[in-house]
């Protein structure tokens, strides 16, 4: 691995950084409950266990069912999920053990020494045959027209354990669907009782809303009083379900899963970088589902992530067009289009033109952006969303704990943030240091229950001030704890007294301990998949730049971004971008991009991740990859860029920051002690005390572009703001 | 008079037995014949429930008339381990149908205690089927269940202990509930219980209605306001029970007879009955005889000895007896045959591939229909399980469907091979023991009367017959 260790001048805002191998991020990340076994346990930390005759060391305390998993045997499952409390209620998982006079379920019988387990004999046979025998005989026969099919576990299974033919010639049970609102579709006829989803439900997403009603033959699940699930991460149901009983219902019938050609791709709907797959069919992106990440999410993804794909389909930009003389935009040719924008471009000073970086770019379409501008003389760029942000010490606005470090946090202090909008998975795992950690959570900020419990400590800059100049009792509360954490929300960097508010956060956190030798839990919680690379790549206003006002700006080029437009009105608009959304409307010349999942792109999570999405469709209609656009576009303007690939481009970005040279790795960087903010005198910002701390996100589902078009986001909207919890 | 008549019916019974233990032995079944003795025949004055048909005072004068209550603070300060030794010692076996050594199953709460308190749990929800004895030694004899709570607890290192008390028993509980305020206010419950220095609480919960509520760890659950389901073991509730702590859960009898085991000796209690099936026991005989009633007896006594002495015998005389259920309905029948041998204990009923379970015999004579009977008994586990797990919640229903149809003869003759399968499927794969006790009915009715079964379908005209 190569990359330089200095940076040029070049670029403004290159953060510093420093690889200590005692810094947060070169901890290993907690193990998941249950721990899996590791690969060289200590000798005193393990047992002996035969799995079918072989002997193998496993760690103490392990289930059989993770005894025989490290000894690769397959032992068949449904109600078992290694995230999820164990239930042993399938049965499916029996195996023998000897001296023991029945066969055991593997997924709750711990190991003991000298165990000796068999999966192979036909005892074991028998019982999961039998138990197969069982769960079809009131599951229907309905796999052609189940969306589940392909890709069911009790299909699969029923392969190995079952009969090809039943000797059930009773009525089978019909159940009634549930309503459980515009995300999931229930075919409850279909379950088979195995309460992945009401302990999905009531332990990582921390909602009551689900649970078994009845018992017996007439056990149902639902929600016994029909209602909308109140969850964020409701979607996850849908992968848990073993069996078609919940799906997906704006994927319903519209593809089988064998038909989808699968690409691994980035969620840029929040800033936490999910890891998705995106399915796609044609030219048609069919759904989104997880990846397993598990330093990012795990494998939960948000609802957002999960459904707000068919905006992809709606309002969107598929052809360049150029406004005519009557003010109209009128279609157009790329050439017209660029020779458009050239035309313009040439005969603006630099010192009037301006480049805002949407939230959803990614960085190959930033970094030849800022080089294009550069290379005309212009410094003024800024990134949508948190323009004004310094970008000179990256510990200053990444998440510096990193997403798996709120686990080891033993008080968590949220300013301006409810991450239950900004980042539901994130709060997944907040929610478990609260639960199963005992982590306190305080928060300065909007009052919303976070499905865990939270102090308020009021909601305006002025409580923040008491806390930070110590006269708060939670002060001490921080100030005793190992290892104390602030999350501080996207919305305190908007804020008009932003950098005094900053500074006031560094201040609190300098006197609280809460960056220590190995431990830095000063974290900044972006709200967007693009915000992170447009600061590393310095996507920021040059010195000279830093001074010019929006109003003697007379060329504006937003790269997808919807905001900051409107602050130079009359100026000349280019819109680049994917969707017809605001940005758009006050466009003259429309240059039309690729949405994340059209192209190949690098997206920075919060924690300063980089990571890299696939594409899974063509860019629609005659739209291009954005990066190639600027290139096309450098090249008409008479200030071509160096690099014709996008590896060159890649590689260009690893010498601005080597966040960059090392995709799917957090670097860690150096912590300067506030120095970011220490200059900031009363003059220059002063707190706006009376003005309150808010979230970034007001409704969930609607945040960006692609979400604002989506129908099913709007759905989701309607049905929480009428039963809105 | 009454004691001539007593001692006649003895002698009569002792021939009877000698007859019928002949043959038993000849077939290898475990019976004491070095000992030479016959049991049954209890003694007044061996009889620990001396109020049991509510003849007398069921509250703390009453009581304490009996013997309750007396000494139990000497007992007490003998020590958990003295206790629990003698219970050992005294052979007596869990009441609520599984038979578990009980002095064993107190010795597995902790002796020292990490922190977290011990609970002892009485089992009161008696709704096994046929059973009817511990409503009788609540209602009847409430002070001998609490102090036995209290004596049990004692050997458990318990702070309190929680009766669960099914629902449906009204009177009884408010029976209990009076025993425990008179207790109570007499010192012998509370702090400083009996004056002994041990603080001890009671506390009466109301069940709602499901008979899975009797399963010990479902029980828990229930008690801690969650749905009544099954736990999985491990671990064990000695370990994790009630609230997270060191639970035992224990059937009424079994509690309710400690304190008179320790004040009579352990030797005492298990000169009754035959070695590994000791003492005394409440049986409750309903059906078809012409006395149903509930009674303690010695262990080991003839089933046919238990009927014939108690309950004035089968509904018109014993050739008119059919089969029956010897303990409780989640035991398999057995037919008149085995009847005539077999003795009422954990080993002779288990030889004969049944079991004593809570010794609620069901006497069912020539007029029964016996595979509607069974049928019935299908219903109510399918009605019962708690749909927790696969075999228990898919299986119970399917048996009672199939059953329902084999009462009609509407089968076919492989189908009950099948059904047999069905129970194989379920018995042993369950996370409780509700998955067995519907399995074992059907077992053994497929066992004793297959030709019943076959017989009546048989009887059904074929699809060809009805076709022509």
């Amino acid at each position: 691995m190569t990359h330089p260790a200095a940076h040029t001048s070049a670029a403004p805002g290159i953060s510093r950084h420093v690889a200590s191998t005692s810094s947060p991020a070169a901890r290993p990340p907690p193990p998941p409950p249950p721990p899996p076994p590791p690969r060289r346990a200590r000798r005193a930390d393990t047992v002996p266990v035969f799995v079918d005759g072989e002997e193998i060391a496993v760690p103490k305390g392990v289930t059989v069912l993770q005894a025989c998993e490290q000894a690769g045997v397959d032992v068949p499952r449904f109600c078992y999920h290694q995230r999820l409390s164990i239930a042993g209620n399938c049965r499916m998982c029996l195996v023998e053990v000897e001296k023991s006079p029945k066969p055991v379920a593997s997924c709750a019988m711990p190991v003991m020494p000298n165990m000796n387990i068999k999966t192979t004999t036909p005892l074991v046979k028998k019982a999961r045959e039998g138990v197969m025998e069982f769960l079809l005989i009131n599951h229907p026969l309905d796999c052609p027209i189940c969306d589940q099919g392909g890709e069911c576990e009790l299909q699969d299974q029923s392969l190995v354990y079952g009969s090809d033919r039943s000797r059930f010639t009773e009525y089978k049970r019909a159940v009634e669907d549930k309503e459980l609102g515009p995300l999931v579709k229930t075919v409850m006829s279909r379950c088979i009782h195995c309460t992945r989803c009401v302990r999905f439900a009531t332990e990582v997403a921390g909602v009551q809303d689900l649970g078994v009603t009845g018992r017996g033959g007439m056990a149902e699940i639902g929600t016994y009083v029909s209602k909308l699930l109140s969850s964020e991460l409701s979607g996850n149901v849908i992968d848990l379900c073993p069996v078609g009983a919940l799906t997906s219902k704006p994927f319903a019938f519209t593809a089988r899963s064998w038909e989808l050609r699968q690409t691994e791709s980035v969620d840029v709907t929040d800033g936490l970088g999910s890891n998705i797959r995106v399915d796609a069919r044609g030219t048609e992106v069919m759904r989104v589902v997880p990846r397993l990440h598990e330093g990012v999410n795990e494998e939960w993804i948000s609802d957002k992530a999960r459904f707000s794909y068919d905006g992809l389909k709606r309002q969107r930009l598929d052809s360049p067009m150029v406004k005519d003389a009557s003010g109209k935009l009128r279609q157009a040719t790329w050439e017209q289009a660029l020779d458009a924008v050239a035309a313009k471009m040439r005969s603006t000073p630099p010192e009037q033109m301006k480049a805002i970086a949407g939230k959803l770019a990614d960085a190959e379409s930033i970094v030849a952006l800022k080089d294009m501008f550069n290379r005309v003389g212009c410094g003024n760029t800024r990134a949508e969303s948190v323009e004004g942000v310094s970008a000179d010490s990256r510990s200053s606005y990444l998440f510096n704990s990193n997403i798996v470090g709120v686990e080891d946090a033993d008080v968590i202090l949220l300013i301006g943030s409810d991450p239950r909008s900004e980042a539901p998975v994130l709060n997944a795992r907040l929610r478990r240091a609260n639960v199963a950690g005992g982590t306190r959570v305080a928060s300065v900020g909007p009052t919303r229950d976070l499905t865990y419990p939270v102090e308020s400590l009021g909601d305006s800059a002025r409580d923040l001030e008491t806390l930070a100049s110590g006269s708060h009792p939670f002060f001490e509360t921080m100030k005793a704890a190992e290892r104390p954490l602030i999350i501080v929300g996207a919305s305190a960097l908007r804020r008009a007294d932003k950098d005094a508010v900053m500074k006031a956060i560094h201040a609190l956190a300098d006197a609280t301990g809460v960056v220590a030798d190995d431990w830095n839990g000063f974290n900044v919680l972006h709200d967007a998949g693009g915000v992170v690379a447009a600061l590393d790549l310095g996507f920021v206003p040059s010195t000279s730049a830093a001074g010019v006002s929006d109003a003697d700006v007379s060329f504006v080029y937003s790269l997808g971004a919807e905001a900051g437009i409107e602050k130079s009105p009359g100026a000349f608009v280019v819109y680049q971008g994917h969707h017809g959304d605001v940005g758009a409307a006050s466009a003259d010349v429309i240059l039309p991009g690729a949405a994340y999942t059209e192209k190949a792109g690098t997206y920075v999570n919060t924690e300063g991740r980089a990571q890299r999405a696939m594409p899974a469709v063509a860019p629609l209609g005659s739209a291009q990859e954005d990066w190639k656009i600027i290139r096309a576009l450098s090249e008409t303007v008479g200030a071509a860029l160096p690099y014709d690939t996008i590896g060159d481009v890649r590689r260009r970005m690893e010498e601005i920051s080597p966040t960059f040279a090392r995709v799917d790795d957090v670097q860690p960087s150096m912590w300067l002690n506030g120095a970011t903010y220490a200059h900031i005198g009363a003059k220059e910002s002063k707190i706006d005390a009376s003005e309150a701390f808010g979230t970034s996100v007001t409704n969930f589902y609607m945040t960006d572009a692609i979400s604002r078009a989506s129908a099913t986001m709007a759905k989701c909207t309607k049905a929480h703001a009428a039963g809105a919890p | 008079m009454a004691a001539i008549m007593r001692a006649l019916e003895r002698a009569s019974g002792l021939r009877g037995l000698r007859a019928s233990i002949a043959p038993i032995a000849s077939r290898g079944m475990a019976v004491d014949v070095a000992a030479d003795r016959v049991h049954g025949g209890l003694k007044d004055e061996d009889r620990i429930f001396t109020n049991l048909y509510g003849k007398h005072d069921p509250f703390l004068k009453g009581a304490m008339k009996r013997g309750d209550w007396y000494n139990t603070k000497d007992l007490m300060l003998m020590g958990p381990d003295w206790i629990v030794n003698e219970i050992k010692a005294s052979g007596l076996r869990g009441r609520g149908g599984a038979g578990f050594p009980s002095g064993l199953k107190w010795s597995f709460m902790p002796k020292v205690s990490d922190g977290r308190p011990s609970y002892l749990v009485i089992n009161a929800d008696e709704s096994e089927p046929g059973t009817c004895k511990d409503r009788e030694i609540m209602r009847h004899d409430p002070h001998k269940l609490l102090e036995g709570c209290l004596i049990a607890g004692t050997a458990m290192r318990a702070r309190a202990c929680y009766i669960y008390i099914r629902g449906e028993y009204v009177n009884e509980r408010l029976n209990l509930e009076r025993a425990r305020d008179e207790a109570y206010a007499a010192g012998y419950l509370g702090k400083n219980a009996c004056g002994s220095g041990i603080d001890f609480d009671i506390n009466i919960h109301y069940g709602a209605g499901a008979y899975i509520c009797g399963e010990e760890t479902a029980l828990i659950e229930s008690l801690e306001g969650k749905q009544g389901k099954p736990r999985l073991k491990p671990p064990f509730p000695a370990g994790v029970g009630l609230y997270g702590c060191p639970t035992t859960v224990t059937n009424v009898e079994t509690v309710a007879v400690a304190p008179t085991i320790l004040r009579r000796g352990a030797e005492w209690f298990s000169s009754f009955g035959r070695k590994n099936n000791a003492g005394t026991k409440l049986f409750c005989i309903s059906g078809h005889v012409n006395k149903p009633c509930t009674v303690e007896e010695e262990m080991s006594i003839p089933l046919k000895e238990l009927i014939e002495k108690h309950c004035g015998g089968v509904r018109g005389g014993w050739d008119n007896l059919l089969a029956i259920i010897p303990g409780g309905s989640s035991v398999p029948l057995i037919p008149k045959k085995i009847c005539e041998e077999v003795l009422m204990d954990f080993d002779s009923l288990k030889s004969a591939q049944s079991g004593l379970g809570t010794a609620a015999v069901i006497v069912m004579d020539k007029s029964t229909d016996v595979v509607d009977a069974i049928a019935r008994l299908s219903y109510f586990y399918k009605h019962e399980s708690c749909g927790q797990c696969t075999p228990c919640r898919e299986g119970t229903g399917w048996l009672y469907n199939v059953m329902e149809r084999m009462k009609k003869g509407d089968a076919r003759l492989e189908e009950i091979d099948m059904l047999q399968e069905l129970t194989k499927q379920i018995e042993g794969h369950t996370i409780c023991a509700l998955g067995d006790a519907a399995a074992w009915p059907v077992q053994g009715l497929i066992r004793h009367f297959r030709p019943e079964l076959e017989a009546r379908i048989n009887a059904q005209p074929s699809a060809e017959q009805i076709a022509a």
